[in-house]
């Protein structure tokens, strides 16, 4: 029988750790761009728009992670897309972060006085010209610190991907415990390597959080 | 191409979603008093309790916030066996979920405890109440009724996360719905229907849990 060294698991553990880092990026940032689509969607004066949003966000923020994954899974091949855990995994997380993104951008938009929607009206831009120099600046500067805390969110949310099948950090966990029959060890690797990702993310966003206060 | 949904299909097998539904929300349950129950006390030792044992807490908390439930579950059920603790999947999803929101509503409650007003213990002082008595009848009622829709979010976000345990076979409503796809291959309408079913849980749950709080556990008190 093959012996593994710990070092064996955990060099395996931190190539699986990538796959990891880049579908939480991947979610992230496609995430970012969506959720800022749907939060132009809600600020508008349309009430059809926003309730439309507001039910999107109610629906992602109402179902389990594991529940969208495993739809986009089968259903994207049900429409004839072909699909790979890869894709199925890539789409649930970016829809997912999208709606918790955009849920938190919306509360730093309406924290905006209102006097600063009427004093960029009384400058003659249009909509549009409002949010982009006036309301989204400001709104940014309070949405630093809950964004980049959310972004922990998405990397533990990377870990479901292991359930359809998507060789991330977990999947590999599972891997190679079934090779090693050494569970504690490889999940306990799996857990550290987890931390060593979120809690650096998660000081940062404390720190942003301070800084912010302080200024204020 | 045309799509055809069959969701009759999924809906005969109705008992195995009930039982899921039942299962999930009991798992959710017990986990949502133990686990608030456990986030009392870390924060009562975070805020107030003896220094040695906060490094200790706070090294609780952090961990089990910065890495996924599945990581956590998975090594209670497939890891703990290798030092000799054989756990059911039933305990093992339970014991996760209670470490999980013991961790979160830890730092839930410590916010809550921390905006009490020093002239409220202060007052509580004056008539002579123990630490302890402070704690319980002053600092802690009004605290938790200023974070109650916050911990109402995270029992939600709990309860959403124990689809999980059905990885490990705990016969809850996304395990039901697995099993219900494998025996009619009818799997986006299996877990179309119990999408469906957690989003009305979430809206129940968050809707019970908000009237519960202000007629039992603050009825009649002002924040």
């Amino acid at each position: 029988m093959v012996e593994f060294s710990l070092w064996d698991i955990v060099s395996n553990l931190l190539l699986a750790a990538r796959w990891t880092l880049v579908l939480s990026l991947i979610a992230f940032v496609g995430g970012g761009l969506v959720g800022l689509a749907l939060l132009v969607a809600r600020t508008t004066h349309n009430r059809s728009l926003q309730q439309a949003v507001a039910v999107y966000v109610q629906v992602f923020q109402g179902t389990p992670l594991l529940m969208q994954l495993f739809l986009a899974y089968f259903g994207m091949a049900m429409l004839g897309v072909e699909t790979s855990a890869w894709t199925a995994a890539a789409v649930a997380l970016t829809l997912y972060s999208s709606a918790f993104l955009a849920e938190i951008w919306h509360g730093c938009v309406k924290s905006i006085g209102k006097g600063q929607w009427e004093a960029a009206q009384s400058l003659a831009l249009n909509f549009g010209e409002q949010l982009r120099y006036v309301i989204f600046p400001q709104a940014a500067r309070i949405a630093v610190a809950p964004t980049v805390g959310f972004l922990v969110q998405v990397v533990k949310g990377t870990a479901l991907a292991s359930v359809i099948g998507f060789v991330e950090l977990t999947k590999a966990g599972t891997m190679i415990t079934n090779a090693t029959f050494k569970p504690f060890v490889v999940y306990s690797c799996v857990a550290v390597l987890y931390f060593l990702i979120c809690y650096p993310i998660s000081l940062y966003a404390r720190s942003l959080e301070g800084r912010f206060h302080v200024q204020r | 191409m045309a799509i055809e949904l069959d969701f009759a299909a999924v809906l005969t097998e109705w008992p195995l979603l009930v039982k899921g539904v039942a299962w999930t929300l009991g798992l959710t349950a017990v986990s949502a008093v133990l686990g608030v129950l456990l986030g009392i006390g870390c924060a009562w030792v975070r805020t107030q309790g003896p220094s040695w044992s906060r490094p200790g807490v706070a090294a609780y908390v952090e961990l089990i916030r910065n890495t996924p439930f599945i990581v956590q579950l998975f090594f209670l059920f497939f890891g703990l066996p290798a030092m000799g603790v054989r756990l059911s999947p039933e305990w093992s999803s339970v014991i996760a979920m209670v470490i999980n929101l013991g961790a979160y509503s830890a730092e839930i409650v410590r916010a809550g405890i921390q905006t009490t007003p020093a002239g409220q213990i202060e007052a509580a002082m004056s008539l002579a109440l123990s630490r302890m008595q402070t704690f319980i009848h002053v600092v802690l009622p009004p605290a938790l009724q200023r974070v109650w829709p916050a911990l109402v979010s995270q029992i939600i976000i709990v309860m959403l996360g124990s689809a999980v345990c059905g990885q490990i076979s705990t016969e809850e409503l996304s395990f039901a719905a697995n099993l219900i796809q494998s025996r009619n291959f009818r799997a986006f309408e299996a877990f179309i229907v119990a999408t469906a079913i957690y989003l009305l849980l979430s809206i129940a749950t968050r809707a019970t849990l908000n009237w519960f709080g202000q007629r039992f556990l603050f009825g009649g008190r002002r924040g």
